[in-house]
């Protein structure tokens, strides 16, 4: 834990982090931001299993080790999300979701 | 002076999420999102779990925003703004966002956490017995699922990006 910051001002913090996140993701168009809002809202739930667990059950582990496996899962997500980007643009050559109809020509 | 830390790092973050979520340009709003990653890191060092901030910073802040990078430099013309979204969606977005926030604070605001006071650093050691220990409190399935998980995503990667140049050869 961190002294003098008690537990309520976290959660704050992450928080505003997952909304600022689902923000991006309502109001962008382009699909690699989209997703870079998604990265942040991963973030901020990674920050909420930590601090949960450092200032509730110090003596477990299971936060920490959970966010460790959403920051793997992210990278693995992001690495095929950006892979079917990238093809996707090759076929329509545009990244905006309104133009984005298909997936197969 | 850890709360003045604290402080500096949690403005720090919010103020470059929300430059990251409406700056036009992609390349800026990704160098906004690499700050909020080592934001965070720093948040997870100064919680005494050093293992997971430097896993923060080599995955996300070293990895993930690189393949950003190299994705927005492939893809992007990168002088281009980005589009203005309709202010109508702004404001309704802007509205349920709000709500959310003050729903969610509410909440937890209302919660009566009981906090233990403990300084005990989480170091690398006990987090490695965790990870590879099939007894009570043993993480080794999950693990061992993630590094499935991990190879399943290298091998998909792989079959995307192929299957389109097999296509355009065949044309």
């Amino acid at each position: 834990m961190i002294l003098g910051v008690s537990i309520y001002e976290i959660l704050t913090v992450s928080t505003l982090i997952f909304f600022i996140g689902v923000f991006g993701f309502v109001t962008r168009k382009n699909l690699i931001s989209m997703l870079m809002s998604v990265e942040l809202i991963l973030n901020s739930v990674a920050l909420n299993f930590v601090v949960i667990n450092k200032y509730l059950f110090p003596e477990q582990l299971d936060g920490g080790l959970f966010s460790l496996f959403i920051i793997a899962i992210a990278a693995a997500e992001t690495a095929l999300a950006l892979a079917i980007i990238i093809n996707l643009y090759r076929l329509v050559m545009s990244l905006n979701t309104d133009k984005l109809e298909t997936m197969k020509n | 002076m850890e709360r003045i830390i604290f402080y500096v790092i949690a403005i720090i973050m919010i103020v470059f999420a929300v430059m990251s979520v409406t700056s036009r340009n992609i390349m800026r709003a990704i160098v906004y999102l690499l700050f909020v990653m080592l934001g965070l890191a720093g948040i997870y060092f100064m919680i005494d779990f050093f293992f997971l901030g430097a896993v923060q910073m080599t995955v996300y802040a070293g990895g993930i925003i690189i393949l950003y990078i190299t994705s927005i430099m492939l893809v992007e013309r990168i002088g281009e703004p980005l589009d203005k979204p309709k202010q109508l969606q702004l404001i309704i977005a802007a509205a349920l966002t709000s709500l959310g926030i003050g729903a969610t604070l509410f909440a937890i605001y209302d919660y009566d956490f009981v906090e233990v006071t403990q300084e005990k650093s989480t170091t690398i050691a006990e987090v490695g017995r965790a990870l590879l220990n099939y007894g009570d409190n043993g993480f080794i399935l999950p693990f061992e699922v993630i590094s499935m998980l991990l190879l399943a995503a290298m091998v998909g990667a792989i079959v995307i990006a192929k299957s389109y140049n097999k296509k355009e050869t065949s044309k």
